[in-house]
């Protein structure tokens, strides 16, 4: 009833209306490398890593396939010459920031991508919005966002509710592909809040 | 005078305010736009309405600060009617010689004139002046007949008449059919036809809509929004409410940016003249048809122009896009159907509908029809507004109406469509602007920005500029923006220092591949814009500038030396006394020289070297020659002796 019919990877798929081309792979057991996507959040669209190529009515298309609507009809191509050059352009630009992340590294092998390609800035976090958007649609407190814009993008707690609740909690922690976020709850607390309570 | 309860009562309030004006009782308009009051044109009109009044004239003749015509480099600009003579920089001393000899003498003061700098002659008239003589000003030209504060300008001028029409003989079906027919493309972006976002709208499902005006002009050195927002307000609303008509909606927003107060109040006010008069608000005309209109102003970072984040900023979050990839005419504004259209798009609506679609047709290319306001800046005679019927060339737009390259320099390249559009090069001259046609040329329409540049100017640099620009306005949310523009703007600054490697064309390839390929909205897709067409049409410069680590434009600081050709030298010092950085040494009848390692390259020594000398030059990619030696620096007077 109201199924939807295509292709990924020469396979035909079966999806309902208003799932996402990321969501049917996954059902089919068919892999596409995210890294911003998490199932209980909201999508981000941010790393543009899970981008594949869709050929519809003969036109063909590069769309990130965690927001693009599954369609009937539609080919997707989950790897191709292109699809894996820009997957191996966006981890290496990472990579200047993040080159030991577990998950950039497994990547990195993947799509041979070199992680000293462009100029490097360590600076770990990633922007993939995780903990952002864990803290506002899971936890829902809020206690961290991000500040300024563009390449001074940073994320930020917010010291009065990191310093109630962050401890206690912790569950965004595991989430953050590169280990910042600890890094920097240990920087905010030692400077925004200290003492508020020690493991 | 209360609430019009039908078009005829619009029309007939329309005949009594034209019979309380006689179209022969002098009329001055000055020019009360951004550059001109800059320019001085509060004190000009201050001015005339003292003079006028002194000289007991106040009840034949009548003074307005109006919008702005267009031509702000030669402001303020007053034009007298009904004979239309135009004065160009006019200043409040001006005024009592203007009164005196033109009002109550009907004489031309000639020297406020626009002089022609070629042939020395004389325009009188506005339609004279070559400026204005090759546009085709529909949308603009009424600018300069209206002060925005007063809907009875509007109105004399035909103002509302379309909505009357609209309401009173169309259905909005009808209303819809026109604007498809007339084919306009949106003003401010992509060219999206305006007829099928209109439509998309009306048949979504959902019963609830909106219409919105993208006020934000967020492109640097464009003025064409802001310039009909504060000289015309009420034709942009007016288009709206027929946006509104047409599609179902019932509510209205203008997104303008903080930086414009005056557009802020001037809209409002429209709007409360609007609302009183009955053209606005609920039953409209008596029609049945209810509309409202909201403003909203943005924060003012760039991306707030592109759709899905102005969205997201009107509905109160932070002004970032959506990676959806259902279009907002269906999905926007909360989730509901949201026509989003230009300032100059809306504006054009009533004029549609007014005169037909056919009439608008009538002007334009294939696929681009209509005027289109280009905002002409740069290395330019003629900076300011122009308006133009889609199909002129390039050429015609800079040399015709912007009178050519000045300083007898050499045309280089116009860079068009904000900045992410692309630059044109000299041999594409002959294009005619429209959508398509700039876009196959690597560059886009945009909302009408256009850069001159001359020979001065280096074409790495120039796509190092507008690169920077992008990256500091990405929102920062995706990686191929963020993270790509990021290094394409570390890649392209090393090559103009002189630090380019080989491999860096190839890196900075891949780097827009991916932006153009993987962004998340229009920003990133087309932030590589400037460096493609500028590789494309200049690839040499950027080799020299990697190879042989020479500016071809001697523009590149880090790239070129001060040199004092000795043949050329009179020691007349003007350079030691301005070098700031002490690098200069001579004397009175000594060729001077330059210390190379002391000279910071600020180019003071080449602007101040009398141009009869002309002795300062400057070198690139090639070895400074060695100073003159000591017994050789003494400059005997040839010249004297001879004379
Ligand atoms: C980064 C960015 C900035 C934009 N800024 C503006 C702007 O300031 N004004 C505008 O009208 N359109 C702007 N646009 C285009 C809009 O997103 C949209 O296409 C346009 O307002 C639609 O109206 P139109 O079809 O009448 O042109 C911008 C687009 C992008 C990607
Ligand atoms: S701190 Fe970690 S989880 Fe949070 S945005 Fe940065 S990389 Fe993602
Ligand atoms: S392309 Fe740039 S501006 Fe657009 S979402 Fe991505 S980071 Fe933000
Ligand atoms: S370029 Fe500037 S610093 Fe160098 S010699 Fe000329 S004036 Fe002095
Ligand atoms: S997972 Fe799709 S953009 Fe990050």
């Amino acid at each position: 009833m109201g199924d939807i019919q295509f292709e990924i990877d020469g396979q035909t798929v079966t999806a309902v209306p208003g799932m996402t081309v990321l969501e049917v792979a996954r059902k089919h057991g068919i892999y596409i490398p995210t890294l911003c996507h998490h199932e209980k959040l909201e999508p981000f669209g941010g790393c543009r890593l899970c981008i594949v190529e869709v050929e519809d009515r003969g036109w063909t298309k590069y769309v990130v396939s965690c927001v693009f609507p599954a369609a009937g009809g539609i080919i997707v191509r989950t790897r191709s010459e292109k699809v894996d050059r820009l997957r191996k352009t966006i981890l290496e630009l990472l990579m200047a920031h993040a080159p030991d992340a577990p998950q950039l590294v497994e990547l990195a092998k993947v799509y041979g991508a070199d992680p000293n390609r462009y100029e490097s800035d360590p600076s770990f976090c990633i922007h993939c919005g995780l903990c952002v958007r864990y803290c506002a649609e899971v936890a829902r407190k809020n206690a961290i966002g991000f500040v300024d814009r563009g390449i001074n993008k940073e994320i930020s707690f917010v010291p009065e509710i990191a310093a109630q609740y962050c401890n206690d909690c912790k569950e965004c922690f595991p989430l953050c592909p590169t280990s910042y976020l600890q890094a920097a709850f240990v920087y905010a607390q030692a400077m925004t809040f200290p003492g508020a309570g020690h493991n | 005078m209360a609430r019009l309860e039908t078009p005829e009562a619009l029309e007939s309030f329309r005949q009594e305010i034209l019979s309380r004006r006689d179209p022969d009782s002098p009329c001055v308009s000055i020019c009360a736009g951004a550059g001109c009051v800059a320019s001085g044109a509060d004190e000009v009109i201050a001015a005339f309405e003292k003079e006028i009044e002194a000289k007991g004239l106040s009840a034949t003749v009548s003074t307005k600060g109006t919008g702005c015509p267009g031509f702000c480099e030669q402001g303020p600009v007053v034009v007298i009617y009904p004979e239309e003579i135009c004065y160009l920089q006019v200043q409040a001393k001006d005024v009592p010689e203007i009164v005196a000899q033109t009002i109550e003498n009907k004489q031309v003061v000639e020297r406020l004139c626009f002089k022609d700098p070629a042939t020395g002659e004389r325009a009188v008239k506005e339609s004279d002046i070559p400026f204005y003589r090759s546009q085709q000003r529909t949308v603009l030209c009424n600018n300069i007949k209206i002060d925005s504060k007063r809907i009875e300008d509007y109105l004399a001028l035909g103002g509302y008449a379309a909505l009357a029409k609209a309401l009173g003989q169309m259905t909005d079906l009808e209303v819809l059919e026109e604007v498809k027919k007339s084919n306009i493309r949106g003003r401010g972006g992509a060219g999206f036809p305006a007829g099928r976002k209109w439509e998309g709208s009306r048949n979504a499902k959902e019963p609830i809509k909106y219409v919105i005006v993208n006020a934000d002009e967020g492109d640097p050195g464009a003025f064409m929004d802001r310039a009909l927002l504060e000289g015309n307000p009420h034709s942009i609303l007016e288009g709206l409410i027929l946006g509104g008509y047409a599609v179902g909606a019932h509510e209205g927003y203008f997104y303008v940016r903080q930086e414009y107060p005056l557009a802020v109040k001037n809209i409002h006010l429209a709007i409360q003249q609007a609302e009183h008069y009955g053209l606005l608000g609920e039953n409209i005309l008596g029609s049945g048809f209810d509309f409202k209109v909201i403003v909203h102003q943005g924060a003012g970072a760039f991306v707030c122009g592109e759709s899905t984040a102005l969205m997201t900023s009107l509905e109160g979050k932070a002004g970032e896009p959506r990676p959806k990839y259902v279009r907002s005419n269906v999905k926007g504004l909360w989730e509901r159907p949201s026509v989003l259209n230009n300032v100059e798009t809306w504006a054009n609506i009533p004029l549609i509908i007014d005169k037909g679609a056919d009439w608008f047709t009538s002007v334009g290319t294939d696929s681009s029809k209509g005027t289109k306001i280009f905002s002409l800046v740069g290395k330019i005679t003629n900076t300011g507004l122009v308006e133009v019927p889609m199909g002129m060339t390039l050429r015609e737009i800079i040399y015709d109406i912007g009178g050519g390259i000045p300083n007898n320099k050499k045309f280089k390249a116009v860079q068009t469509g904000g900045p992410s559009g692309g630059c044109i090069p000299e041999h594409l001259l002959d294009l005619q602007v429209g959508f398509d046609e700039l876009t196959k040329a690597g560059s886009m329409m945009g909302s009408g920005g256009m850069i001159v540049m001359d020979e001065d100017t280096c074409m790495v640099d120039v796509a190092r500029y507008f690169i920077a620009f992008l990256t500091d306005e990405s929102c920062g949310k995706c990686v191929p923006c963020r993270e790509g523009l990021r290094q394409m703007h570390r890649i392209l600054t090393n090559i103009t220092k002189g630090k380019g490697k080989q491999g860096d064309i190839e890196l900075l390839e891949e780097l827009a591949e991916t932006a153009v390929e993987a962004s998340l909205c229009a920003l990133g897709k087309s932030a590589p814009n400037p460096f493609l067409s500028t590789l494309k049409y200049f690839r040499e410069e950027y080799e020299a500038h990697i190879n042989d680590k020479k500016c071809p434009a001697l523009a590149c600081k880090e790239l070129i030396n001060f040199y004092i050709d000795p043949d050329r030298c009179t020691g007349c010092g003007t350079c030691r006394k301005q070098c700031p950085a002490d690098a200069i040494n001579g004397d009175k009848n000594l060729i001077h020289i330059i210390d190379q390692d002391k000279c910071t390259r600020c180019g003071t020594c080449f602007e101040v070297c009398p141009p009869k000398f002309a002795s300062v030059v400057k070198l690139s990619g090639e070895p400074v020659p060695d100073p003159v030696p000591e017994e050789a620096r003494t400059i005997r007077k040839k010249t004297k002796e001879k004379g």
